[in-house]
């Protein structure tokens, strides 16, 4: 019963939000997926013209509306672009949890989101599993990304570079940790995520090494688990409600001053989306999810803040390593994000060469990838071709999802680019001026 | 239900997935950017070249199926709302740049090549094509023909019409025509390219498209004057002018935007003043740096009380932000816009804009104003909320009231935006019956089997 309530409410939420569409066709130019393929259900004009569709009960079967509404990369560049401010990402979420309550989700998803996501402690049993046999089914690939080609799977993956799970995931090197500052009385929660911990567990490291040399205090809860969006995006609101409410009682009573990520989707959906669906519920879930919304960070931004970074970097040095920077959408197009990486990247003794639209979207778009891996691919290889054209050495991003995606059109193009976070090459930095052990 | 046999022939032509005919597809080809009822289409077809394009064509004749060509479906007078029992034929594969042409200074293009995309292609070989529609990031050369677009340089640099050197087009029995040449001066048959700028997709079908470039300009100056009444701006606006000083682009925002544009974006505009001025010279250095000079001893005599000249790049770009955001921040205020583009001459604007804003009293509306002061070409943008009936009637009423002025003053109902379906019923009031049938009798002889974009801009015959 209070679930059809709260399906009647996001009906009416999304139909206050869906009408400031003034139809005007200016997210044409600039959604990747469109760019590909022409066909206006792709782009955001589309796909909110078949939500009116919809509400206004046009199609007897949803199933082909919420297909094209799946179609998208949720990468939010059309909203960065929109005349109209048309808040189109917090739209198609909803309309994907409308329409999956509508439906009932698929069996797979069913139990992919609803037992193992739901469950950080099962997630985390079989994520490790799969580390441990995934030589099994995968050969290591000789190339600088790390990626592994799914070799028996792969007629089912269509050769994609899959980046192999670490053996030993971040909450096993580190389950918790709660640590004071002794001068700078600052203390951060830091909220690991998915992809940090299972596969880039390095990254995870670093931040941690990097508070440390700048005496912050770290508060880590044992057993994390997912920020939710995948869940959000498949339209889950029962899996992302239980994640969200795992959370909020993980870190609600502790104080720090902000929540970090390393990972740009979880920030922005730890930021965005979580006040955004719990908006009007007046309840200790709602109030906590406000409050954490204001205090969460991305590394990059919090560093930049709160610590004198030094990114006065000097030009015409031309020994330094030449890296190129890729704006992830969660990053520059939600929150708005852009400087601040640099500035980090400039402070860590590299020399940065821009590539062409830095903030082009790389097509990863989570679950599109798997879905329309062609497509992805095509719009990845455009990113592809603008990172080889800096002739640098490394390729950076602050978000692991666009990690993932860069890494595999690296190695599917036999590139010997490197992929990393600014805060890997910020560590490193860190590091090699203290005389310490680089890696 | 469109009919199978037919489908099959057009999947045959362009190829299963460039046929589109579900429901949920139809919807995103029922709407352009007018304020206007969705009609859904039976089919889409996305053709990849000129052969595809005439068949598909040819099919239509010969089986009195309507069609509708969309380009970017961004025009603003429902040009691109199909018949529900046509089909909808998309330009957006028809999108290379065949040639540009340094040495003979033009441009062949395909109808589906989005206008920015030419505009950056030839400003790389230091050439320049100058309409720039408020939409050309997406709007499309063919779309742009066929509705004769304009854009900011309007005054100077006139509008999509004055570029196009030749066209080659199919007409609705599928046939290919060619008008125009490659040279600068072409004499021979009829000027057909005339007949089909403007055409908004009645007369033909654009398939190639040689277009005039001229030099890049290589020097501008870019500056913004300060009113606190609208009649001093206006009156700056004609002086200018009647001192035979042509800007390249000569732009006016009233109050009302000044508010919206400044709440949105923090430009540092002043919220109190009446009107701004956005103006830019370009050209030779000697002559841009004498018109600059003038121009603001004109506006300082007529009452400016500030004129901030850009002095680098930089500045330059933020005065035409403010003015690119005008639309932008008044499309955030409420969630229905219309558009409009009431155009008089230029010695009418100051009584223009009163009349607008008399409107906006009258009617209890809001009207932000902005737009091409120096082509006597305005945009009032009527902010609303269609779910709101009373209020909507109100605007519907408000914009026939601005027509009437407009006409009143020997203004056009559109200086840009076309006819389409929403200036019809007021057409007759601007032309005359003798015009709509002599156009209606056009159309008969061009297109016995009434399929070319049926009921636009003439209504039906
Ligand atoms: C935000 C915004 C700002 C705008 N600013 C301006 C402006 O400053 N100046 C201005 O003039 N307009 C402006 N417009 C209106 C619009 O962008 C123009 O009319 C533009 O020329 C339409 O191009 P399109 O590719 O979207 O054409 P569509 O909307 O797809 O089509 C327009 C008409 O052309 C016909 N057509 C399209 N292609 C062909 C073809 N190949 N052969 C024959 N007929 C064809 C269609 O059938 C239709 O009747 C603006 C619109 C928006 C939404
Ligand atoms: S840019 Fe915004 S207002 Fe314009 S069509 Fe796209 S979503 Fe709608
Ligand atoms: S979110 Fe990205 S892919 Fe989806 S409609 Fe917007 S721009 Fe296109």
């Amino acid at each position: 019963m209070t679930n059809i309530k709260k399906l009647a409410q996001l009906v009416k939420e999304l139909e206050d939000q869906f009408v400031v569409c003034i139809r005007c066709g200016m997210c044409q130019s600039v959604c990747p997926l469109f760019e590909q393929t022409k066909k206006e259900a792709d782009v955001a004009r589309g796909k909110l013209a078949l939500l009116d569709g919809l509400m206004n009960r046009m199609f007897s079967n949803p199933e082909g509306a919420s297909e094209r509404l799946n179609r998208c990369l949720l990468c939010g560049s059309c909203a960065s672009n929109c005349p109209s401010g048309v808040n189109v990402l917090e739209i198609f979420i909803k309309a994907r949890i409308i329409l999956t309550e509508y439906k009932g989700l698929s069996r797979t998803k069913k139990i992919i989101f609803r037992n193992i996501l739901s469950k950080p402690k099962t997630f985390n049993r079989l994520m490790k599993w799969a580390g441990h046999f995934q030589g099994i089914f995968t050969k290591k690939n000789k190339n600088s990304q790390g990626t592994s080609c799914a070799r028996l799977i792969s007629p089912l993956l269509s050769n994609r570079n899959f980046m192999p799970v670490a053996t030993e995931p971040f909450h096993e090197h580190l389950p918790k940790l709660d640590t004071v500052s002794s001068r700078s009385r600052l203390k951060v929660a830091f909220f690991t995520g998915c992809l940090i911990d299972k596969i880039f567990p390095k990254i995870a490291k670093d931040c941690i090494d990097v508070f440390h040399y700048h005496d912050i205090g770290v508060f880590i809860p044992e057993n994390q688990g997912c920020c939710g969006i995948p869940a959000l995006a498949s339209g889950d609101l029962k899996t992302f409600e239980q994640l969200v409410e795992h959370h909020v009682d993980l870190f609600e009573n502790n104080s720090f001053d902000y929540l970090i990520t390393a990972c740009a989707t979880c920030t922005s959906t730890i930021k965005k989306l979580w006040p955004a669906i719990y908006k009007g519920n007046q309840n200790r879930v709602q109030n906590f999810v406000e409050h954490l919304s204001e205090k969460t960070l991305d590394i990059n931004q919090f560093l930049v803040a709160n610590i004198k970074i030094d990114s006065s970097h000097t030009d015409g040095d031309t020994d330094k390593e030449i890296v190129t920077y890729h704006d992830p959408c969660h990053l520059k197009k939600s929150l708005g994000i852009f400087k601040e990486p640099r500035q980090i990247l400039n402070a860590s003794g590299i020399k940065l060469i821009e590539m062409e639209s830095p903030d082009k979207c790389c097509g990863m778009g989570g679950s599109f990838n798997l879905f329309h891996y062609d497509i992805s691919s095509k719009i990845g290889t455009l990113k592809y071709e603008s990172i080889v054209k800096t002739s640098c050495k490394t390729v950076a991003t602050g978000c692991p999802a666009c990690m993932m995606q860069i890494s595999d059109m690296l190695a599917k193009n036999k590139s010997n680019i490197n992929v990393k976070h600014p805060i890997e090459l910020y560590a490193n930095n860190l590091k090699s001026k203290e005389g310490l052990d680089k890696d | 239900m469109i009919d199978h046999f037919l489908v099959d022939e057009f999947e045959n032509i362009v190829g299963l997935p460039y046929v589109l005919t579900d429901i949920e597809d139809m919807v995103t080809y029922s709407y352009d950017a007018a304020v206007l009822d969705p009609v859904t289409p039976l089919a889409a077809i996305m053709p990849g070249n000129s052969e595809e394009l005439g068949q598909i064509i040819k099919i239509c004749n010969e089986n009195n199926l309507p069609l509708t060509i969309r380009g970017a479906g961004t025009n603003l007078s429902g040009g691109t709302i199909p018949s529900a029992t046509g089909i909808v034929i998309l330009t957006s594969r028809l999108n290379s740049i065949i040639e540009i042409n340094k040495q003979d200074m033009y441009a062949v293009v395909q109808p589906g090549v989005v206008t920015a995309t030419l505009s950056e292609a030839v400003e790389k070989k230091g050439l320049f094509y100058p309409p720039d529609p408020g939409s050309q990031a997406v709007s499309t050369l063919g779309g742009n023909i066929a509705e004769n677009a304009g854009g900011l340089r309007g005054l100077k640099y006139g509008v999509t019409k004055d570029y196009v050197m030749g066209l080659e087009f199919f007409d609705a029995a599928g046939r290919h025509i060619k008008t125009g040449s490659k040279t600068v001066k072409c004499a021979t048959g009829y000027n057909l390219s005339g007949l089909m700028v403007g055409s908004e997709g009645t007369l033909g079908v654009i398939d190639k498209i040689i277009l005039k470039l001229l030099p890049l300009p290589s020097h501008r100056k870019s500056m913004v004057a300060v009113f606190n009444n609208m009649e001093q701006a206006s009156e700056t606006v004609a002086a200018i002018i009647a001192n035979r000083i042509i800007p390249a682009t000569l732009e006016i925002l009233d109050n009302f935007t000044i508010r919206a544009v400044e709440a949105f974006s923090n430009a540092g505009l002043p919220v109190d003043a009446a009107a701004l001025l956005l103006i830019e010279v370009d050209g030779h250095p000697a002559v841009v740096q004498e018109d600059g000079e003038k121009i603001e001893t004109l506006c300082r005599k007529l009452g400016a009380v500030n004129i901030k000249i850009a002095a680098n790049d930089q500045e330059r770009d933020k005065i035409w932000a403010a003015r690119r955001s005008a639309l932008s921040a008044l499309a955030k205020l409420k969630p229905t816009l219309v558009l409009e583009d009431v155009t008089v001459p230029r010695s009418r604007i100051p009584d223009m804009v009163k009349a607008l804003q008399q409107i906006a009293k009258d009617f209890k509306i809001d009207i932000g104003t902005f737009g091409h002061a120096g082509d006597g070409n305005l945009h009032p943008t009527i902010l609303t909320d269609k779910r709101d009936v009373k209020e909507w009637k109100r605007v519907e009423m408000a914009i026939e009231a601005i027509f009437e002025k407009a006409l009143a003053m020997d203004g056009t109902l559109s200086g840009e935006h076309g006819t389409g379906l929403a200036k019809l019923p007021f057409l007759e009031k601007e032309v005359g019956k003798a015009t709509i049938a002599f156009s209606q009798q056009l159309r008969k002889a061009l297109d016995p089997n009434k399929i070319l974009n049926p009921g636009k801009v003439t209504g039906i015959f």
